[in-house]
């Protein structure tokens, strides 16, 4: 291998896992925020279960329901540092579990994601009506599934741990700002480092996607009385006529007790 | 107690000659979009039938409005809080876009540009979905005027507890008109059922709306309303309903459906109600008693007390003033010949119908209907009385007839008053009525004079809203400031899913190739 095919490469390194998650944790945000600032309307979970129910309601339910879990597990996975629960279970049996719950849910997730894509792909209804956007993320997210699913064997492959030891190094150096993170997992078989790249191209995408529509899971709902009713003009409101200067001020008409407008979401 | 007012509507089916005016001015001025081509706010349904979308009346499948559990409280037919939240990756209830019908046009631009041949072209129908021909298998008003077998019409829920095989035969059948449009409930299911909280009702005229930007398109709400009134537009993605014609109303003008209706049948007036009782009433236990209910929920708006409340609740004098002349008031309370669609749904519906009278005057007189104490026997009528039951007062027959009853009089006190020059005073007395009264109702149904039909107070925006600050600003928009509505073109949603693409390939290429055949042919 020559040397300058050797610097590339270890610059590609230091970049896809040193620098490029801080691209995609950037847009990921400010994305986010922009787009759920200036441009609401298009905020939404882009549902097409109207259009077409077959096939999306074990679809769809099995795809969210397991993808739920499997982004947990990873949450809690990667981010939980190692001294909160090295006392508790061994790496190598932590790993078992990792194992075998995600591959469970993962092959769920599989079977799910692959109905919603066939069902895009295929059915004339959903295909005319897509963005290229709606496809483009499915086929994303079933490239990373598939992915997921192929590193599972390399993981049994090393049952002592180490792999996944170094990925949740990474993690945790990545998000508490580190310097050379990237150097924690140089050599990584590649499915997991390709796992690594499309996982932050994830993040990159979201606020361009649908994907947004996560961040509006209406778990509030379960807290909130039946019935809304707003006031005009809200808690912004500023009551009477509006006070025109050096003129004598306009008497103000009794209005009705301001009730604060619906919660923000 | 707690007065809020709202602004009601009163449909009279005696005289809706089913023209459609309604629905095509609605469509026009606010579904003429991509993504809701399918959706009709106000549509015009002939009974029986299983109507728009289908069987939409069969809560047993689509598990519209309220349901009572066991201890008296309400609960949504869909389920508790944790279960729609549950469902909301796959709605179990929500009707496909084909329980409405697939929406289409035609192939027009074949028509000027096909070529020379034996036979007319013709204009085939075309997806707006898929782009795609297609044949149309149902529209919004496949059974107009009893299209389609009695067989298939007759799944009508209002058939309930009638003996309905007889109307099939040609000699019984029976038909009218039912224009719907969003109830704006006083409980309403849509508002209780969105996750986002995103719907809700209006406190100074009760309309029901979605905000378009806190809408995240759950679904549930489509699932929620009983009179399936709410649409999800699939190009945007959020749910979409009747508005009353909100910026309309503000400015003190009917709804575009009543100011455009041919027949003169609709009705819009304020009602005052005690907004602290709806739960209770909404939660009677026995569904009969629904419209009664209802009725004890609407306040005298000449009363004094009430009127010191609704000044103190914040109710505008213009208001409390137009409730005074509420032609839905007079319908509704004093003469009671208005009634709810479907209370059973016990989301208190402010849409209210005057139930149709079949043409009966002369075939009574010619002895094909039943007299009874002087009066037509409406229960002898051509429409069964307990059809319309189902239809108004969850099968209460009693109060239908009664309006029937008060209807059937005033024609035959008018008529004795022109024709014989006599007041047939009989026949009002057994009713219940003074003369007075039936000639005001003759003149607000019969005569129905614009500013009888319509008494709308202006909204004060001034109180509420600096008018400074909404100058240069866009008005009415679809949520999305300035925009046009359509979510293309930017950022974002960089390519919208088919607007502006509906010239098929499919028939274009088809033109293309027989334009070329053509073109061969006349080359040769």
């Amino acid at each position: 291998m020559s040397v300058v095919w050797t610097g590339f490469a270890d610059y590609l390194h230091d970049f896809l896992f040193g620098i490029y998650p801080y691209i995609c944790m950037g847009v990921f945000v400010i994305g986010s925020l922009i787009r759920f600032d200036r441009d609401q309307y298009t905020w939404r979970s882009g549902s097409s279960q109207m259009l077409r129910a077959r096939q999306l309601r074990w679809g769809s339910n099995l795809f969210h329901y397991s993808i739920l879990f499997l982004f947990f597990g990873h949450f809690f996975g990667l981010l939980t540092p190692h001294w909160a629960y090295e006392w508790a279970i061994a790496p190598a049996d932590k790993q078992l579990v990792a194992v075998a719950a995600g591959g469970i849910a993962g092959a769920v997730c599989f079977v799910g994601l692959s109905l919603l894509l066939h069902r895009r792909l295929y059915d004339a209804r959903i295909r005319r009506t897509s963005t290229y956007a709606d496809t483009f993320i499915l086929l994303l997210l079933w490239v990373q599934l598939t992915l997921g699913l192929v590193t599972l064997p390399f993981s049994l492959g090393h049952s002592d741990g180490v792999a996944m030891l170094k990925l949740s190094g990474w993690a945790q150096a990545i998000v508490t700002l580190q310097g050379g993170a990237a150097d924690l997992i140089r050599g990584l078989d590649f499915p997991y480092l390709a796992h690594l790249v499309l996982g932050m191209t994830l993040f990159l995408v979201t606020p361009f996607t649908r994907l947004v529509h996560i961040f509006s899971a209406p778990v509030w709902y379960l807290f909130r009385s039946w019935q809304i009713v707003r006031v005009r003009g809200g808690s912004t409101a500023r009551p009477g006529p509006v006070q025109r200067p050096g003129l004598a001020p306009v008497p103000a008409p009794a209005l009705a007790d301001q009730r604060p407008r619906v919660p923000a979401e | 107690m707690k007065i809020r007012a709202q602004i009601a509507m009163v449909l009279n089916l005696d005289k809706c000659i089913g023209c459609h005016t309604c629905s095509v001015t609605c469509k026009q001025v606010w579904t003429s979009r991509e993504g809701v081509e399918y959706a009709w706010f106000n549509n015009v349904e002939t009974k029986p039938g299983i109507g728009y979308p289908k069987d939409w009346e069969n809560q047993d499948r689509w598990k519209g409005g309220w349901t009572r559990k066991r201890n008296g409280t309400l609960q949504p037919r869909i389920g508790a809080k944790w279960r729609i939240l549950a469902n909301i990756f796959a709605n179990p209830n929500l009707p496909e876009i084909d329980d409405y019908y697939e929406p289409f046009t035609f192939d027009y631009t074949h028509l000027q540009t096909a070529p020379e041949s034996e036979t007319m072209p013709v204009a085939r129908p075309v997806s707006l979905l898929t782009g795609e021909r297609m044949e149309i298998k149902w529209g919004p008003n496949w059974e107009e005027i009893l299209g389609t077998e009695f067989r298939k019409r007759s799944a009508d829920r209002n058939f309930e507890g009638i003996q309905k095989k007889i109307y099939g035969e040609f000699e019984k059948t029976f038909m009218f008109y039912l224009p719907r449009l969003c109830e704006h409930c006083l409980n309403p299911a849509c508002v209780a059922s969105c996750p986002s909280g995103s719907i809700y009702k209006r406190e100074e005229d009760g309309i029901v709306l979605i905000d378009q930007e806190k809408c995240r398109g759950w679904r549930m709400c489509v699932s929620a309303c009983p009179y399936k009134k709410i649409y999800y537009n699939w190009q945007s993605g959020k749910a979409e309903k009747c508005i009353f014609c909100y910026p309309r109303i503000e400015a003190g003008e009917p709804t575009v459906c009543s100011e455009t209706c041919v027949g003169r049948i609709r009705y819009l007036g304020v009602m005052l109600y005690d907004a602290d009782r709806i739960a209770q009433a909404a939660a009677t236990e026995n569904e009969q008693h629904l419209y009664q209910e209802q009725l004890d929920l609407f306040l005298d708006p000449e009363d004094p007390q009430v009127i010191a409340q609704a000044r103190a609740d914040g109710v505008p004098e213009a208001w409390l003033e137009a409730a005074r002349r509420s032609p839905v008031y007079r319908m509704a309370i004093d003469w009671k010949i208005a009634f709810p669609l479907h209370p059973e749904y016990r989301t208190l519906p402010m849409v209210w119908y005057v139930p149709p009278l079949s043409p009966v005057q002369a075939a009574a007189e010619a002895g094909h209907v039943g007299w009874k104490d002087g009066l037509p026997d409406v229960e002898s009528l051509r429409i069964p009385v307990k059809y319309l039951a189902n239809l108004l007062t969850a099968g209460a027959e009693a109060p239908v007839i009664s309006a029937l009853q008060r209807m059937m009089a005033m024609r035959m006190h008018m008529r004795a008053r022109t024709v014989e020059s006599r007041d047939d005073t009989a026949i009002l007395a057994r009713v219940g009525m003074t003369a007075s009264q039936v000639e005001a109702m003759y003149q607000t149904l019969a005569i129905a004079n614009y500013e009888d039909r319509y008494v709308i107070p202006s909204t004060h925006r001034e109180y509420a809203e600096n008018a400074f600050d909404l100058k240069s600003s866009c008005g009415f928009s679809f949520g999305q400031g300035c925009y046009d509505g359509r979510t293309v073109g930017n950022l974002f949603s960089a390519t919208g899913p088919s607007a502006g693409r509906m010239a098929p390939p499919a028939i274009r290429e088809a033109n293309e190739a027989a334009a070329a055949a053509a073109a061969q042919e006349t080359g040769r």
